[in-house]
């Protein structure tokens, strides 16, 4: 059943495209509608499918000459991610309501890219995982350069360029993979349990990681995130930073990690103090947790605040994942989904609350708009958007940075107290846009600026009450997810993790 | 004194023997019949008829299958070249539905006669594993291609590209032929298994690595790799439409065929490898590093170009140079991913000229800004267009995709561990996130700007309209299930041997 939330979207999407012009309305009602489908089905699995171990939906062959299957199966890491994608699908239609420019082709791309993702976290054959991963890319360029702000065209093709050459660098190592594994399959499950040489190994496992890891923005690959997240739409840098930075992070945990566990193992030598990939890919998680924390100190621009910080939260699944304890690797799949959710919140805050009503995202413009008094709503979110993102008991986020945190001291103590400096300075650079944005002392002495701002919709309230509701909900009760992420960390597919250097 | 059995040899060229009578007809039928009428009558008639000759010699293959090795080489019938003449075939009834709704010429029955004998040279070329035949299916094909190029009596630039077309043209097939001989001369005879046998030694001849260079140089040209792939642009840029489409796909699917088989079968044994650090002499390193030529120049000189025909042409060197690399793999997977390669590319490359022509007759020009807005102004034509774009540049599930991986795996696999090979993909993989950037740029023209102020509906004929979205359903359908083409081709090999 699961797999229909793929044919759900592109069907959405292949309906959108075939309504009559200038239906604006009908082509968000029908965008919401599939994605709603598309939730509930993951919904009603995740509610049913309660053990978390994996489930095959789909298998059959696809190019059989090849060893090439369809092949679809979930497990807890799927499920959590196929949860968030639902919930940034229909949020990020809500926060789109006020599109009307070529409101239909925007949401078939939207729904395009949403049902790729899906198919990504669904897909148990690489070479599907593989198209699938490719497909997103097209949408999003146009989403970006059509219906972007601030150097659109310039940010839509480095996004793209970026994904596209950490795709190639996949590519070459799930080649490489399989013909070395002797050509016969490419499903995950036969080629994680090929017994690849160390050698290759060592060679496959940094190229497949970073080819991923460009997308889930690892320092210093991470230069197209702030500048696409700011071009992009506000549905759209929902959807970046939301999910599709978390299928670079998904790939880095079951590809790249699963395929070539020695890789993760010591070079048997030291250079600068790194004695493996894993502790280079540590201290890059770091260095990008705290230098993404430090330039959104200084940000002038709103959204680059917030483009910033998803570079600071990935570094802490990237993080999570190269500690390879269970408590770091459960944390690190937390903390997608709560960087997912909350990336959205903020995102919708500032593009779509913010941004289409002042038209500027000037920190210091927006201070003399007295914001708090203006659209108290968004001030409201954005406070407890920026709590929640600051790790705060009682939201999502807590519980994430907390488990990386605590497997991090496990497996690097230095690096711990680097990453509670990176917390401090999360908690400092979003205080600062809160009090500049939205708290600062309006009486500079200006008449009020222009004329009034549009009231928050209906739409923009219910959007931010779900993103809210899902960060809390998960906040007060982690086990929901846990309880599934646990049991597929747990699963044969990562054996070769656990044999090789798991603590 | 070897006895030839007349009858034999025509029931074995029967279908080339329809395209040619068919041609004849045509031109019979438009000289004596149809002068009176409009053009667009006399192409009607003339693409019809002439479709229906095509398809007529594609039934008489499909329906008497036969299996025949004439004269040691000569002309040969097996499921391979079948399959690879079905597929010429069938891209030469997409050209002539493409040209009907031409008006650059008044000659039709020429031109449709002239597109027939070509089909004709390189039904004969897939056919035949003997340097002589070979060599004049060549010459007909390329005779036929310089008249066809030039076809556009009102354009100088149809003149240039056509004279540039025949003088590099004239030189390469002077390096063939001289390279031909050589081979002659060291094998006294004129079948390549024979001079494969001949060839045959631990050390490599002067006169042998010479002939390879120079049959290299001859066939890289039919194929336009660089650095003999000077006249491309240029005939990109100025033959008629049809006449492009059709140099860019037939010729190209008949061409790297016979290059593969030249490579394959009459070099077997001075291959020579790529292994790095210490390359072997042979062919294999000559076509690896025409490859790598191709796939840089290819691929770098396509980021500035202006017009959409130059940037197809400078985008088909890097092709020629992607495919190139089934050649170095020379495996009989090499040569399946090869064929699944280039008749993918040929159909989309069809498509992309289709909408060239379209888009030339309504704004003037193919230069990029003709196309901007055209999302607005066309939408089923743009959306066709995005297909055949993005799959040249290998996004999945279009065809082009599964080519490219399809390649790439048999690649590496034919000599597992050879360094050599394993950094060729790897250029590969890398130059296409390049050419990725410039079909974008195509795209962002097409959806992303606006259109001139004053630029209203692109009317697209209906004709163009239903061939359009047969190859856009072709090219989605191959790339979706790739097997249905895959399948039939493994099968020929099989049936057939290398």
């Amino acid at each position: 059943m699961l797999a229909w939330t793929i044919y759900i979207s592109f069907l959405g999407a292949a309906g959108l495209l075939l309504l009559p012009r200038g239906s604006v309305g009908a082509a968000r009602i029908l965008a919401l509608l599939t994605a709603i489908a598309g939730f509930a089905i993951t919904l009603t699995v995740f509610v049913q499918h309660r053990t978390g171990e994996m489930l095959t939906i789909t298998r059959v062959p696809w190019v059989p000459s090849l060893g090439i299957e369809y092949h679809l199966a979930a497990d807890g890491i799927s499920l959590t991610l196929l949860l968030l994608t639902g919930i940034i699908a229909i949020t990020g239609v809500l926060f789109s309501w006020d599109i009307e420019d070529r409101a239909k082709e925007f949401f078939a791309l939207f729904l395009l890219l949403i049902g790729a993702v899906y198919g990504v976290f669904l897909s148990y054959d690489l070479f599907l995982l593989f198209v699938f991963y490719e497909i997103v890319i097209v949408p999003k360029y146009f989403l970006i350069a059509i219906w972007g702000s601030t150097r659109r065209e310039y940010g839509a093709m480095k996004l793209v360029l970026y994904s596209f050459a950490g795709s190639a660098m996949v590519l070459i190592g799930l080649i490489a993979a399989y013909v070395a594994a002797g050509a016969r399959s490419t499903s995950l499950g036969d080629l994680a349990g090929f017994p690849f040489s160390l050698h290759f190994q060592m060679a496959a496992f940094p190229l497949v990681f970073v080819g991923f890891a460009v997308l889930a923005g690892l320092w210093p690959l991470h230069t197209w995130a702030p500048t696409g997240h700011v071009a992009a739409p506000t549905a759209a840098s929902m959807l970046l930073a939301g999910v599709v930075m978390k299928l670079g992070a998904y790939g880095c945990l079951r590809v790249a990690m699963t395929l070539f566990p020695l890789g993760l193992g010591p070079w048997g030598f030291h250079v600068l103090g790194l004695g493996s990939w894993r502790d280079v890919f540590a201290l890059l998680a770091v260095i990008g947790i705290l230098y993404g924390g430090l330039v959104a100190l200084v940000q002038k621009d709103f959204k680059f605040v917030i483009g910033y910080s998803s570079v600071s939260h990935m570094g802490f699944i990237l993080l999570g994942l190269m500690t390879l304890n269970q408590l770091g690797l459960s944390g690190a799949v937390l903390q997608m989904f709560s960087h997912g959710v909350l990336a959205g919140l903020l995102f919708a805050v500032v593009g779509r609350m913010v941004y289409a009503r002042t038209h500027t995202r000037d920190l210091a413009a927006l201070g003399a708009m007295d914001l708090n008094k203006v659209i108290p709503f968004a001030a409201v979110t954005f406070v407890i958007a920026g709590m929640a993102s600051m790790g705060l008991p009682g939201f999502s986020g807590f519980w994430a940075e907390l488990m990386v945190l605590v497997g991090v001291w496990r497996a690097y103590p230095t690096f711990a107290v680097c990453v509670g400096f990176g917390i401090v300075v999360g908690v400092a650079y979003i205080w600062r846009a809160m009090q500049k944005a939205f708290f600062a002392e309006a009486g500079t002495g200006s008449a009020t600026p222009g004329p009034p701002l549009p009231p928050i919709t209906f739409p923009e309230r219910i959007g931010a009450i779900i993103l809210i509701g899902a960060s809390v909900l998960v906040g007060l009760y982690p086990q929901i997810l846990l309880n599934v992420i646990q049991p597929a960390l747990n699963s044969p597919l990562f054996e070769g993790l656990r044999k090789g250097s798991w603590q | 004194m070897i006895a030839i059995d007349y009858a034999q040899l025509l029931r074995l060229a029967l279908p080339e023997v329809i395209v040619v009578a068919t041609a004849l007809i045509v031109m019979a039928a438009d000289l004596m019949v149809l002068r009176r009428c409009s053009t667009r009558v006399r192409f009607s008639v003339a693409a019809g008829l002439a479709s229906i000759g095509c398809a007529g010699a594609i039934a008489r293959i499909l329906l008497a299958p036969e299996t025949a090795n004439i004269l040691d080489g000569m002309l040969i019938a097996n499921p391979l070249i079948h399959l690879v003449q079905i597929a010429l075939l069938t891209l030469t009834i997409f050209t002539l539905l493409l040209s009907r709704d031409s008006t650059f010429t008044e000659h039709v029955g020429e031109y449709v006669l002239l597109l027939l004998v070509a089909t004709a040279g390189m039904m004969f070329l897939a056919g035949t594993e003997d340097l002589l035949v070979l060599f004049i299916s060549l010459e007909l094909l390329s005779l036929s291609l310089y008249i066809l190029t030039a076809f556009n009596k009102r354009s100088a630039q149809s003149w240039e590209a056509a004279l540039k077309y025949y003088l590099f043209g004239g030189v390469s097939a002077a390096f063939l032929l001289f390279g031909f001989s050589l081979l002659y001369g060291l094998s006294n005879s004129t079948s390549l298994t024979q001079i494969a046998a001949a060839i045959h030694g631990p050390a490599l001849d002067p006169l042998l690595a010479i002939a390879i260079v120079t049959t290299a140089i001859g066939l890289g040209f039919k194929v336009a790799a660089a650095p003999f792939h000077f006249w491309a642009p240029d005939v990109y840029q100025g033959a008629p439409a049809p006449s492009a489409a059709f140099i860019a796909s037939g010729s190209k699917v008949a061409s790297f065929f016979i290059f593969f088989q030249v490579m394959a079968l009459g070099f077997a044994g001075a291959e020579g490898t790529t292994s790095l650090p210490h390359p072997v002499r042979g062919w294999v390193p000559v076509l690896a590093l025409m490859a790598i030529a191709s796939m840089l120049l290819g691929n770098l000189v396509a980021i500035r170009q202006t017009g959409l025909r130059r940037l197809l042409a400078y985008s088909a060197i890097a092709h020629a140079g992607t495919m190139l690399l089934a050649i170095v793999a020379h495996t009989e997977q090499g040569l399946a991913a090869l064929l699944y390669y280039v008749i993918t590319y040929a159909l989309a490359t069809i498509g992309a000229f289709a909408v060239i022509a379209v888009v030339e007759q309504q704004t003037g020009g193919d230069d990029l800004s003709n196309f901007d807005g055209l999302g607005r102004r066309a939408p089923v034509l743009s959306f066709c267009l995005a297909i055949f774009i993005l799959s040249l540049a290998g996004i999945p599930p279009l065809a082009g995709f599964f080519g490219k991986f399809y390649l790439f795996v048999t690649v590496l696999n034919a000599a597992p561990g050879s360094t050599g090979l394993l950094w060729l993909v790897v250029l590969a993989i890398a130059m296409s996130a390049v050419a990725l950037y410039y079909y974008l740029r195509v795209l962002k023209r097409v959806y992303v700007a606006a259109p001139a102020s004053g630029a209203g509906e692109i009317r697209t004929p209906i004709l163009s309209h239903v061939l359009l979205l047969l190859l856009a359903a072709s090219v989605v359908l191959l790339g979706c299930a790739p097997q249905l083409l895959l399948r039939w081709i493994l099968a020929a090999i099989q049936a057939s041997g290398l």
